[in-house]
């Protein structure tokens, strides 16, 4: 279930530390979407093109995930006619999908955030409401 | 993580769970497992002898079917959204404050209460977001708080006592396939029973001697005829809201009926019926995004009594959501509490929202209308004339929340030219500031709560004193105060006045 990836995150992230917040961005529905918009508070310590590199492939896979295909309905038909139980057995495309996020955040965390003392927290973590990103060696209220 | 449901029982090392109060759930498993075996033992046998073999199969088909859509529905999270972790619960009312000291800077001489609503535009069409007190979070468009589960559901349709569970994103679709195979179930058992009893007449000839016969099939067809009605109402309804999208809760609300000429319609709906049913139905499956398996550990437990201590002093407002609610007495207290928290934040205390607030929760609530609405008018003018001073008469002309907001934002840009980080923050939170003029003038009169909709479950005691104010009075209020915009008032609201 990806779980994996999502405690090493989890472990990384630090508890007393500045924490920058991306919000999501509601203008195409209830789709996950992030705001792409650069914080003030990351000037200087990331380059702007990398940050909206991350969020724009984290929308990707978001999209990729609530996109309506034809295999999600035809899993989401089976799933309905064998009466859910499916579900016990078999991983959905949408967990596929989080599972991805997961490595993908790992993966940028360590070549992009990390070497910067910074750490992307994995949204799943946060109920897919906000992207949490701490910056290491800043107090609270920096 | 996050996500704690303070109420939910779990079971089987999380893969289950269940809201606080399954007593009538347990009542819909045996009424239906009851009816159904009294089925497969008394007409079942009969009928797969002298009718038909495939009714028994058909039966036991429908009947497991019924069983697991229901049992999925029930032990399942239906959307949970995981409350805000301290320190996100921190930037946002971080960023609330940055609005307040802007907007209290830009000369006003009151105090005005935070804004707790933000705006944010899907698809041309401006939704409002509500914050929750107890997740403190800006809930998402079509998210609401259940107060039985203490818990923002996303998607929230309604909270189901037969199957004791919310109904939200996660267990729509199984709880309308409940509902659907039920109908055709207590349909299927009906027919069969009154098949078993004409069959019988027709070899004895006597219905009395058919009835002690089988007096089986008479309860069973007496429980499916009285329950089958309910079913098939509720089933045609869902139907409805699947093919136009919506949830009970946005249809009870009428979130999406066109108000005062104003053109609405549902964002969220996919173009056309059966993309719709598709989209809810078979759609994309959420996975869960609360941490079952995890244990409360202490550290954690220390988090939610302890938040992260910051230096900023505003930040007590934190305290908030800790307070556990169970009933509604208590959920009464907590949101009574909140304007007199934010008023120690703050060195005018004695503003007029207050003693409104005051009035009215001291008062018989009747005279308070009156009164507080009275007050009001005659409050909210000066104040008003300060904040629109600083546009200029071609401005005003836009009527639209909007550009004043822009206008606003503007010229307290141009005044305060150091705040430039600061405004960066606001516009982050979307917050419109005549959002903020209307929390001034009205307390909570934005939030669009009526007194009889049971499934809006945040109804704090100013909504409840606000809505008592006739559509009549509102009008003058309008006319009066020449704020149309700025009160917001949802037609929802005025809707639900006329109906009384």
């Amino acid at each position: 279930m990806g779980t994996h990836h999502n405690s090493e995150t989890e472990q990384m992230a630090p508890q007393q530390c500045l924490k920058v917040f991306i919000q999501r961005d509601y203008s195409e529905g209830t789709i996950v979407k992030f705001q792409t918009r650069f914080p003030t508070e990351l000037e200087g310590r990331i380059e702007r093109q990398a940050f909206e590199h991350t969020i724009t492939k984290l929308n990707e896979y978001f999209a990729m995930a609530e996109k309506a295909t034809c295999a999600t309905y035809c899993e989401g038909c089976l799933a309905c006619l064998t009466a859910y139980l499916i579900y016990i057995c078999k991983e959905t495309h949408y967990e596929k999908c989080l599972r991805k996020v997961s490595k993908f955040v790992a993966e940028q965390n360590e070549r992009v955030y990390q070497p910067r003392g910074l750490i992307v927290t994995d949204p799943s973590m946060r109920g897919l409401r906000v992207i949490e990103i701490s910056c290491l060696d800043r107090p609270p209220n920096a | 993580m996050g996500g704690v449901c303070r109420s939910c029982r779990f079971y089987c090392n999380g893969r289950l769970m269940t809201a606080p109060h399954s007593g009538v759930f347990i009542l819909t498993v045996c009424l239906i497992t009851g009816t159904s075996l009294l089925f497969f033992i008394f007409d079942c046998r009969y009928l797969a002898e002298n009718v038909t073999v495939a009714i028994p199969i058909i039966g036991v088909v429908l009947f497991l079917f019924t069983m697991s859509a229901l049992l999925r529905t029930s032990l399942s999270d239906p959307g949970i959204i995981p409350r805000a972790t301290p320190e996100e619960a921190a930037y946002v009312e971080k960023q609330i404050d940055y609005y307040l000291e802007v907007t209290n800077s830009a000369n006003s001489p009151t105090y005005r209460p935070p804004p707790r609503t933000k705006e944010v535009l899907i698809k041309g069409q401006t939704v409002k977001l509500k914050y929750c007190f107890t997740c403190k979070i800006f809930r998402p468009p079509r998210a609401s708080h259940c107060s039985l589960c203490d818990n923002c559901v996303d998607h929230f349709d309604h909270h189901c006592p037969w199957v004791g569970n919310c109904v939200g994103r996660r267990n729509y679709r199984f709880f309308y396939m409940f509902i659907v195979s039920l109908a055709f179930l207590a349909v299927f058992i009906f027919a069969c029973a009154v098949a078993h009893i004409i069959l019988i007449t027709r070899d004895n000839h006597q219905f009395l001697d058919a009835v002690k016969d089988s007096p089986a099939s008479v309860i069973i067809a007496v429980v499916c005829f009285f329950s089958v009605w309910s079913i098939l109402g509720l089933a045609g309804f869902h139907t409805y809201l699947t093919t136009s999208n919506q949830t009970t809760n946005e249809d009870i609300k009428g979130s999406f009926t066109s108000k005062r000429g104003q053109e609405s319609f549902n964002p969220y709906s996919q173009g056309n019926v059966c993309l719709n049913c598709f989209h809810i139905l078979c759609g994309p499956f959420t996975p869960s995004l609360i941490d079952r398996r995890g244990l409360v550990t202490d550290e954690y437990r220390l988090e939610l009594t302890n938040p992260v201590i910051t230096t900023d002093p505003i930040l007590s407002l934190k305290s908030y959501g800790t307070a556990i609610k169970q009933n509604g007495q208590a959920q009464i207290n907590t949101s009574n509490e909140a304007p007199m928290l934010y008023r120690q934040t703050v060195e005018n205390i004695d503003s007029n929202a207050c003693s409104i607030t005051q009035l009215v929760s001291n008062e018989a609530p009747l005279a308070v209308a009156q009164k507080a609405s009275d007050n009001q008018q005659y409050s909210s003018q000066p104040n008003l004339n300060h904040v629109y001073s600083n546009i200029s008469p071609s401005q005003t002309s836009i009527t639209k929340s909007h550009s004043y907001a822009q206008n606003i934002n503007s010229e307290v840009d141009r005044q305060l030219g150091t705040h430039l980080k600061t405004r960066n923050n606001i516009e982050d939170l979307h917050l419109d500031p005549i959002i903020m003029n209307d929390g001034h003038i009205l307390p909570g009169l934005n939030d669009k709560c009526s007194p009889d909709l049971n499934l809006d479950n945040d109804l704090t005691l100013h909504d409840k004193e606000n809505s008592l104010l006739s559509a009549s009075r509102l009008r003058l209020l309008q006319d009066t105060t020449m704020i149309e915009s700025a009160l917001d008032l949802d037609s929802i609201d005025l809707n639900n006045f006329r109906n009384k």
